[in-house]
Formats: C-alpha cells, structure tokens, sequence
C-alpha cells in the first residue's frame, strides 16, 4: 500500500509517495539521494544507518519510513552549518577517527545525540553511549578519543 | 559454487595463480586523459623493477602515466591501488609529494580508475607500501628531474645548480624562476614530455623526508565526516535501477523450475533468467526484493549435501592432502629427535571460519553505453575485474571501464567482483544502470570467508628444556606464517590443503593468524613442560633479532616478570610475537577469568610492532589499533555457523563482532627502524593478539584453549571442571 508522508528533512520540507513497507533508510538514500545514511546491517545491530529524529539516534533501517510523519529529521549531510562543521564532525577529523569512513556518519550522529543527552560524559558512559555502533575497521580507540574532545569543545 | 578448496582465488599471493595472463604496457589516450582530469601537462615514466609487483617478470620495465602537472597548480597523480580504510590514499599521496618536492595538499590523488591508472596490482598482502609506493615515488622523482632538466636547458645552466622547493624550480641567477603550473600551462612542451622519462633517479632519504614520516591526515576525510563521499553503494546514475539476485536455498543446490509469471506482472520490475542466475531489477531496492520473492516462492531447488560445522575438524583432517605425495620442509629429522627426547609433547589446534564483515557489503553500479561497460565497484583489483567482466561478456578489456570509488572496509575480502558481475548482467537486460547493493545476510553467506585450519604440533625437549624437534602440520589455512623463527635443529613442517565445506579466501594476514596461534600457544606448552618462563624459553630459540627486540620491548613495557610474579588468583598474563610479510610483532596481555559464570576479561594489552621507517605515524597506529580489535573477534567469539550448506548466523545479531564494550586497556609502541625499506603494517599487528590470550588463560585456570574462538569453550571447560 501506499501513503504520502510529509517531514523536514536537514530543515527542508519533503513529500514522499511511498510504500508503506519501506524502511525509512531506503527512502532516504533511494528516493531522496541522501546517501550519507549507510546500510550496513538491516537489523538495528550496526549503528550505520543512524539519523536524528527529533534529536534522538534512530536506527532508520529499522524504522517505517511511514513512522517518519511530521517528524523532524537531521542526517550526516545536514549536520554542519554551511562550511562549518558540527563541533563532533571536526572532533572526528582532528583526531583521525576514521580508517574506511563507511561507519563514520553513523558514529558521528550517535555521538551528537549522546553529548546531548549527556555534554560531560565519562570514558564509561561514552562506551555505554556508542556500544552497538559497529566500526569494522576497529578503530574504536581513536573514536571514544573523538567523542571525548568533542565534549571538550562544547565546554 | 562448489564445496571444493577454492585454491584458484585463496592464498594471499593470489597473482602468482595467474602468471599466464599477459600485461600490455600502460597505453592510454592523451584525448581520455584530458577528458577526464583536464588540462594539463602529462608525463609518461618507465618505471624499474620497484614497479613490478608481479613476482613473475621482474626485469621488465613498464610504461606508466604517473604524474600531470595540472594549469590550477595541482599535480594528478595515478595509481591502481584501492582506498578501503588501510591508508593508501594518504600514504601513496605522501610518497608523491615528497619526491616532487611539495606539500601533500598539492596531489590530486586517482585511485582505481581502469581508463586512469596504471595496473599495481591487487591491493592485498601488504603491498602498498613496499612495491606500490617505491613505483609511485620513482614516477614522481623521474618527473621532478625531467622538469628540473628542462629548466636547466632553458637557463642554460647544471640541472644540480638548481632548487626545487614547494614546486618552484629556482635557477642561480635572480630571475630564473619557474612554477610547476607554469610548465603545465605551456603547450608546447608537451612533446618534450610525452616521450617517456627514463631516469635513474635516487629517492629522497629517510632522513630527508619532509611529508613522508609525518601523520598526514587522509585527503578526503572531510568528505567522510560530512556524508559527501560516494562509496560504491552510494552511487547513483540516471534512471537506476536497483537489483537482487535469486539465491539458492543452501550451496550447491541448482534451480530446476521456476515460474517468473508474477514477478513479471509487477509494475516496473524486469526479470532475468540465465542458466542458474535469476535476478530482478526495479526502481527502488523494496520492490526488486518484492519481486525476487515471488520469483523465490515459485522455485523448485535439488539439494546437495553438505559437511555441517560439527564434523568440520574431522572432515578437514580426512581430507588434507598429508599423504606420501606431500612436501613438507624438512631440516634434520624429527622422529630421531622425538626418540632421543627427554619430553614429548602433542597437541592440535583449531580456528573456525569466519567472515571480514566489512561494514560495506558488496556493491556495484553497471551500466552500459554505445557498446562499453562502465563499473562503480567495491573490490581490490580493478584491472582484474575489468578483466573478469571483459571475459565474461565476451568484450576486449578497453571496452569495459571499473572505477573503484574508496570503499567502506574489506581486510582481504573483496578480491572478487560478484556484484559487479551481477550489476552487469542485470544492467544489460534492464537496458539501464542496475545497482547491486549486497544485503549483510548476502555478504555473510555468499562471500568467501577466511580459512577454518585443523593445526597438528609435535614438539621434542631434551634433558636441559631445549627445544631439539618442531613438527607442524597446518591443514587447510595456508602457508602464511608457518616457519618457525625458533633455532630448532630437527623440523617438519608441512601446510596441507583439503577440502573446504565453505567458499574460502584472503583474509588480513591470512593463515599467519592460524599458525601463529598454534605455533605460540605450542610454544607456551613446551616452555611450560621445560619448566620456563614463556619470555625466557622464547628468547632463548629465537633466530630473528627483529622479532628479539619487540618482543623485549613488548615485555619491558609490559613490566612482563613483575606482572607475572605479581598476578592475583584466576589472573593470568601471556605473550606471543611472530613475523609476517617482513613486519613484526609481539603482543603481552594480562586477563581475569571469572570462574562462576565463565568470563573472560582482557585487563591490558601490549603490544610492540616493527615494520621498517613508519611513513604515516598516525596511520599506522590506526591500522595497530584496528587489527589488535579486529583479532579480538576471532580469538574470542566470531565463528560461522554452519549446517546442511546454510550459514546459521549470517547477522550480527548472531555473529559478534567487536564493539565499543570491547576495548581493553591498549598500549602500542611503534619501532621506527629506518635502516630498512619499509613493509606494510596493516596485517601482521593481528596474529599475535589470540595466542597471547589463549596462554595468559592457561596462566589463569591451568588448562589450555586450543581452539579459535576461545569463550565458549572456555565457559564449557570451567563447567565442566
């Protein structure tokens, strides 16, 4: 069946006529070219396809994209303000936290979501907060370090 | 598929299998080029040996398009190689730079692109860095001497009587000054420089380094953390379609019957059938799913059977090719050894299959145009795909374009091109651009996984504790890593191929994870039978010096003898080193076992690692880093799971790979030694990390794991005792 679902999207208004059975990572990267959503799982296990829904980390592989409704939306492509990147966009490129990148908009966005929730977060809460974002390459070290001058920043 | 060792795509030196391909030099036209990265002055270099990969004709010299000085002050540089997290991209960048006597920024870097680069080589064994680099940097400093030469002719003047400094060619004399954007602006040079340069040009020295030896940030990595990058599943061309393929129930089995009536009457959807390929393609990724579904539901399937994982072992062992027709390397003899010894030990070892996981499954973008093929593929050898797909459609290899666009991961395990097949031949029928994006359950079942190894060990000691007889059997992993650095007067070692169950390929490090599990935790054995400290017994067999010094630094660092005498009940530290692909390595852990609920957990690690003048400090502690994690998952919990020919856990809900939760305490301490070419460092950091945990276990409860992955077995043991 289909349903036309409207939401803001990186701060732009967006229709979509789809079915209702699509995932709303499908209809982000398929029908809305936002590519720097990742598909790494189809499970909600590896964190790549995350987004901010009304500033929380969803898992959009998981998630109807009809469930989108009215919903605000922000993906890795609408994060930075212009030339000037997210503060955890540029804690990420400061610290190199990145081998391959492919979990990279993924992590950044979680990690935006945790330092909301929490801005001074410890070594501990910072694993807590990512735990369930895969990076395959393992370069979990340089990421937790990523993280933690991000909250730095923000002080 | 067949169930039968891939041998043909397998062991890391996978290009010696292909010997009988033939490799024209590098022709390109100069009307492509300009085509596709604009004006600008392109220089042709005949590269030397350095170049040659290729084991198989070292001596011939070939033709490559290495370098354009570009109009906008840019220089293009080309290389085969492939980016897929390892570092490429940046360090090949750095080579570049440093031999023309610029800052990195100033490369424009072409990587993977079959109309654009020259062949390197597959991007496997960690070959980057000592044959790709060395041919980038002698394309780079032929060019620089060719410009500088050019430069001296003009002012009349010594070619050594002029500088060259951040792409500024200075004469003695006040006004001679020429830029690199001057020349490629001049058109009439281009003859000049369109005959090959052949030069036999020295490299800058370690010592003189300037951009190499310093951690270079990679290129685009603003690109990455901005979600511009386009990795192969990200490409999009007009009018796309999205595909999926018709997979069999369980391997082996073949379509008999199959009905595509509704998957037809679905709107928009095409449908191919050839031989035992099915595939749909649509205009989003639900409904080509939708559609292979009905296609599915309809098909009638003969079954195979097929070796489950509780016979693995045995299977591996009835079938390993250890007969009389076997060549082991032998030195002294070992059955006089084991009849003079003191003390004989045996023991066998296993490690499961597992799969590389990468976070980017398989992906492909074909489509077709006036006859030629163009590819947007994740995969570690473009020339050879570009090959493979030429084969396959029955096309010469010009016709047929594969651009590798810097992809999301593949430690060994996308030397094949599947989807780009796949894409191709559903492009074809569809009449448009097909993607094939793998599903992770797709890329958990269909893609080659890293060998399973059943590892055989007898050892000799004679009355002192020294070790006089070494005999190794390593059944179906591999050759990688089997020697022993340990001086042993009476060896045998053999590494027997058999019949795989699985689909089996490269991995990171190959089957030098396998062996050194077995060698090092045998090595523990004996020095525990011989009554020693595990560092001293190493120490004192230990051939290779390199291999001496990190495993000393490793234990000094690690304050091995006073972590060890110091160690609280069910603590238990161990240590392992080895060497691999001209690196070394050497890893000390200290764990805690919880007996009541079976736990393990990794208090420190240490590790030590050498492979040569480091080119980029912080890449090469990032590849430290992610190969000491990525062997955690292997030694402690990844295994496929396997029954009547289908993967059992082909998700990561199922499969556990290392996470967040996962990271111990790590120490790395990187060896600089620049007085040896460099070797690449994106492997040999992993085969020391799983015997190091299998012996500090043993330290902890006083029995041995000898099986890859350790956790379950170790619950089950402290169960059982």
């Amino acid at each position: 069946m289909e349903v036309t679902i409207e939401f803001n999207v990186n701060g732009q208004k967006v229709s979509v006529t789809t079915d209702t059975r699509r995932s709303l990572l499908e209809v982000l990267r398929e029908d809305l070219n936002l590519t720097g959503t990742k598909y790494g799982c189809g499970e909600g296990q590896c964190g790549a396809c995350t987004v901010l829904i009304d500033g929380r980390a969803v898992r959009s592989c998981v998630m109807p994209a009809a469930s989108a409704q009215g919903k605000t939306i922000v993906t890795i492509e609408g994060l930075s303000d212009g030339n000037q990147l997210h503060p955890v966009q540029q804690a990420f490129l400061d610290e190199g936290a990145m081998q391959c990148g492919y979990c990279t908009p993924g992590m950044v966005l979680s990690a935006v979501a945790l330092l909301q929730r929490n801005p001074n977060p410890t070594d501990e809460q910072i694993v807590r907060g990512m735990n369930g974002n895969i990076c395959r390459c393992n370069g979990y070290v340089k990421i937790i370090g990523a993280v933690r001058r991000a909250a730095a920043m923000r002080r | 598929m067949t169930a039968t060792t891939r041998t043909d795509e397998m062991y890391e030196p996978i290009f010696d299998n292909h010997t009988g391909q033939t490799y024209a030099p590098f022709e390109l036209s100069r009307r492509c080029f300009v085509q596709l990265i604009g004006a600008g002055l392109l220089i042709t270099i005949i590269e030397g040996p350095a170049a040659a990969q290729r084991g198989d004709d070292r001596s011939r010299q070939s033709v490559a398009a290495r370098v354009q000085l570009n109009t906008d002050g840019s220089i293009s540089v080309m290389t085969g190689k492939v980016e897929e997290g390892q570092g490429a991209r940046t360090q090949i960048t750095q080579a570049a730079a440093e031999e023309l006597h610029v800052r990195a920024d100033r490369i424009r870097l072409i990587m993977a692109d079959t109309e654009l680069v020259p062949d390197d080589g597959i991007t496997a064994g960690s070959r980057t860095t000592p044959y790709t680099i060395p041919a980038v940097r002698q394309g780079a400093a032929a060019a620089r001497e060719l410009l500088r030469r050019y430069a001296a002719g003009q002012w009349n003047v010594k070619p050594d009587a002029l500088t060259i400094r951040d792409g500024i060619i200075t004469g003695p004399e006040a006004n001679q000054k020429m830029e690199y954007a001057d020349l490629a602006r001049a058109p009439e040079l281009a003859d000049t420089f369109r005959r090959p340069a052949d030069f036999d040009v020295d490299l800058v020295s370690v010592a003189d380094w300037q951009v190499m030896g310093e951690s270079v940030p990679r290129p685009n990595a603003r690109d990455l953390v901005t979600g511009r990058h386009r990795y192969p599943s990200d490409i999009v061309r007009p009018g796309m379609y999205y595909g999926k393929i018709l997979r069999a129930p369980s391997f082996g089995a073949t379509l008999e019957s199959v009905d595509f009536s509704a998957a037809e009457q679905m709107k928009d959807v095409v449908v191919l059938r050839e031989g035992q390929f099915v595939g749909c393609a649509a205009p989003n990724s639900f409904t080509a799913a939708a559609a292979v579904d009905a296609v599915a539901k309809t098909a009638k399937w003969k079954t195979i059977s097929h070796v489950s994982d509780k016979d693995l072992f045995a299977h591996l062992k009835k079938n390993a090719q250890t007969g009389s027709r076997s060549r082991p390397q032998t030195r002294g003899s070992v059955n006089k050894a084991i009849a003079a010894a003191r003390n004989v030990l045996t023991a066998s070892y296993e490690v499961a299959y597992v799969q590389h996981a990468p976070l980017e499954p398989r992906a492909a973008v074909a489509e077709w145009q006036n006859g030629k093929l163009t590819v947007w593929a994740g995969v570690d050898w473009p020339q050879r795909a570009q090959r493979d797909l030429a084969g396959a459609f029955g096309m010469p290899t010009e016709r047929v374009r594969v651009i590798v666009p810097d992809m999301g991961g593949g430690f060994g395990g996308k030397h094949t091109c599947e989807a780009a097949m796949e894409a191709a031949r559903l492009a074809k029928a569809a009449g448009r651009p097909v993607a094939v994006h793998w599903t992770r359950e797709e890329e958990f079942t269909w893609a080659y996984c890293r060998p399973a190894a059943l590892i055989e060990c007898r050892g000799a000691l004679d009355a002192a504790g020294t070790l006089t007889g070494w005999d190794f059997t390593s059944i179906n992993p591999g050759g990688a890593g089997i020697d022993t650095p340990y001086n042993v007067p009476n060896s045998r070692i053999l590494s027997a191929g058999s019949d795989s169950p699985l689909r089996q390929g490269s991995y990171r490090c190959l089957a030098a994870t396998a062996n050194n599990f077995a060698r090092e935790a045998f090595m523990d054995e004996l020095a525990a039978a011989a009554e020693a400290d595990p560092l001293d017994f190493r120490l004192r067999h230990l051939g290779n010096d390199r291999i001496r010094a990190v495993l000393q630094l490793a234990a000094e660092k690690f304050d091995w003898v006073k972590t060890r005498k110091d160690r609280q009940p069910d603590h238990g530290v161990g240590l392992a080193c080895g060497t691999e692909k001209n690196s070394v390595v050497a890893a000390c852990v200290r764990i805690r076992v919880n007996r009541a609920d079976g736990t393990l957990k990794i208090l420190h690690i240490c590790e030590a690692f050498e492979c040569g003048p480091i080119q980029n400090p912080a890449g090469l502690l990032s590849q430290v880093q992610g190969c000491i994690m990525m062997g955690l998952g292997p030694a402690l919990r990844e295994r496929l799971r396997f029954a009547d020919g289908k993967i059992l856990n082909p998700r990561f809900s199922d499969y556990e790979v290392p996470q967040f939760a996962d990271v111990p305490p790590i120490d790395i301490h990187l060896v600089n030694k620049t007085e040896m070419p460099s070797a690449g460092g994106g492997e040999t950091p992993i085969i020391a990390i799983a015997p190091a945990i299998a012996n500090a276990i043993f330290d902890a409860v006083g029995f041995r794991i000898r099986q890859m992955p350790m956790l379950e077995a170790l619950a089950r043991q402290l169960k059982e005792a």
